[in-house]
């Protein structure tokens, strides 16, 4: 088992990585892709099928779409251009944003209680319970994410969706 | 001797014969064997079966020159061409354009064949033959699905020639459209049943009225609905005739395949082929009832080959169709998506909802139960026909003088 968690760790942390290391902006993106599979991998081997296969479809299916087309409609000239920050200042903020990141998640993983069992080979919480828990006491924090993603697809069609006088056939 | 359990009773002997260590290494094994096997040769004689059916529709007589080594004499109707064509693909030349990204172009084709098999290790073939007993089954199918658009880019992505890249463009945005018909589709099988289980979505659909009708789902109104839908949207995920867009042999050169020659371009066809069976034989699951007879007279018939008759069936009906009808328009194929599929499926989720809801109606309210639930199909279908109609039917053709 825990030599399972070892082999997906580390192709985990190899294509994130080779993700970041990359200078081919698809590739990058395509090993990020693998990464996400590998965390749905992991949430396999924890028991938790139902968001290891949810991850599977929304990461895997349909963000690295969302990602892959971003990168084709704003890739602009050679992909393997050297990378150089603008300035000073925005070297500084971004490295002030990143450690902000890295210190909300390193402080919420030593927070949470890590004790060192190993989790049961077959998941302990039923689909069933988690759909009603989804409708019951989670209910609102579910609306409220489905009003932000309509919200965000509507802004996404009201910015996309600029009809000039010039583009009509 | 019973036939039900034969292929278990046949599996547990294989597994007996192996030391106890190595048993569970070895039961999954046959289980892998066992599907590829079935379902490689199933995809060879779909191939063979279209060929025929297709020649037939066409008033010719398709292939039927393949005979067997050896054996001059004997024809077979010609039924061993598949063998014939992979033989001839694996020995064909494999051209690697010299600017492609020689890393993608060689793992689209493995990945789109891995992904397209990933959806068979959840399908009840049988009352007891199931690969992997998932509590999320549905969920799995598709996650497992919706990878396969991953590859279609890479081999547009990978082949650099600008063609296959705009085609590989157009086959996403014709999955990523189609995706959501499909799902909500089925999204009112699990209301009703109250499962994302394939193995107790086909167990809800035994039983029989006077021992003659089965309570199978797409003999509900919308059930019949969803099966639509699901039939439509099936055609279209597969890339199948008439949503062959991505590929028009006749006007893209094969699209995002542009750039694959020998095997690599027989593995897409043979996803292509696996990702149809698949989805036929999720539709089979979650409507036709999965491997339950039609009548309860019928049940000496055993459970997993009933499973099969229906998926041929559909296989069958999916080959008509590709001979029948002609191929879209891209902007006819998204509209018939967005405007008219994925409202009526929601619509049909709220059918869903009203038919759960009412499961306790009994004596003539059953009679109403059913004329409600038709008419929130029925009503909003003409309704929605009509409208999005307006003005473009019935159609005009135009000849050159």
């Amino acid at each position: 088992m825990i030599i399972a968690l070892i082999i997906i760790a580390l192709l985990i942390l190899g294509a994130a990585s080779a993700a970041m290391l990359s200078r081919n902006l698809i590739h990058s993106a395509l090993l990020l892709v693998g990464a996400w599979a590998g965390i749905a991998a992991f949430y396999l081997w924890a028991g938790a099928e139902f968001v290891a296969f949810a991850q599977g479809l929304v990461y895997v299916g349909a963000v690295s779409m969302v990602v892959l087309f971003a990168v084709l409609l704003t890739r602009q000239g050679a992909t393997r251009a050297p990378v150089e920050y603008d300035s000073i200042k925005r070297a500084v903020f971004a490295f002030i944003v990143a450690g902000g990141v890295a210190g909300i998640l390193i402080g919420a993983i030593m927070g949470s209680p890590l004790e060192g069992r190993l989790p049961s080979p077959t998941p302990s919480v039923s689909v069933l319970q988690l759909g009603l828990l989804l409708m019951g006491p989670y209910a609102p924090a579910l609306l409220i994410v489905g009003v932000l993603l309509t919200v965000a697809l509507l802004g996404a069609i009201v910015i996309a969706a600029v009809d000039k006088p010039e583009d009509a056939p | 001797m019973n036939l039900e359990t034969l292929p278990l009773q046949f599996r547990d002997f294989i597994v007996g014969l192996f030391p106890t260590a190595l048993q569970w290494l070895v039961h999954h094994v046959l289980t892998l064997t066992v599907i590829l096997t079935v379902f490689g040769l199933f995809f060879a004689f779909t191939t063979i079966a279209e060929r025929k059916l297709l020649a037939r529709v066409q008033n010719r007589l398709g292939p039927n020159r393949a005979g067997l080594p050896w054996f001059r004499k004997l024809k077979l109707w010609g039924i061993t061409q598949p063998f014939a064509d992979a033989i001839k693909a694996i020995t064909k030349e494999d051209i690697v354009p010299a600017a492609a990204d020689k890393a993608l172009h060689f793992l689209a084709p493995v990945l789109i064949v891995a992904f397209s098999l990933l959806g068979f290790a959840v399908l009840p073939f049988g009352r007891n033959l199931i690969p992997v007993e998932l509590d999320a089954a549905l969920l799995y199918f598709f996650a497992a699905g919706s990878a396969t658009e991953l590859a279609i880019f890479m081999a547009g992505w990978g082949s650099r020639n600008k063609y296959s890249l705009l085609s590989a463009m157009r086959a996403l945005a014709q999955l990523i459209s189609y995706e959501l018909p499909l799902i909500l589709s089925v999204v009112p099988v699990v209301m009703v049943c109250g499962t994302l289980s394939t193995k107790a979505i086909a167990v809800a659909q035994g039983g029989w009225t006077f021992g003659l009708l089965p309570h199978w789902h797409v003999f509900t109104p919308w059930g019949f609905a969803a099966f639509i839908i699901f039939l439509i949207a099936t055609l279209a995920e597969s890339n199948r005739s008439p949503f062959d867009l991505p590929e028009a042999e006749s006007e893209l050169i094969a699209g995002h395949l542009t750039e694959y020659s020998g095997f690599k371009y027989a593995l897409f066809f043979m996803a292509e082929y696996f990702g149809l069976t698949a989805l036929s034989g999720l539709g089979v699951t979650l409507f036709l009832g999965g491997w339950q007879a039609p009548c309860e007279f019928l049940q000496f018939i055993p459970s997993y080959l009933w499973f099969m008759i229906k998926l041929a069936g559909m296989i069958v009906f999916f080959i008509w169709v590709r001979g029948t009808l002609l191929r879209l328009r891209i902007d006819q194929l998204t509209r018939l998506s967005w405007k008219f599929l994925v409202p009526l499926a929601l619509l049909n989720l709220g059918n869903g909802a009203f038919w759960a809801l009412t499961t306790e109606w009994s004596g003539p309210l059953v009679l109403a139960r059913w004329a409600i639930s038709a008419a929130i199909v029925v009503v909003p279908f003409v309704l929605l026909g009509r409208c999005l109609t307006a003005g473009q039917a019935p159609r005009t053709y135009r000849y050159a003088a």
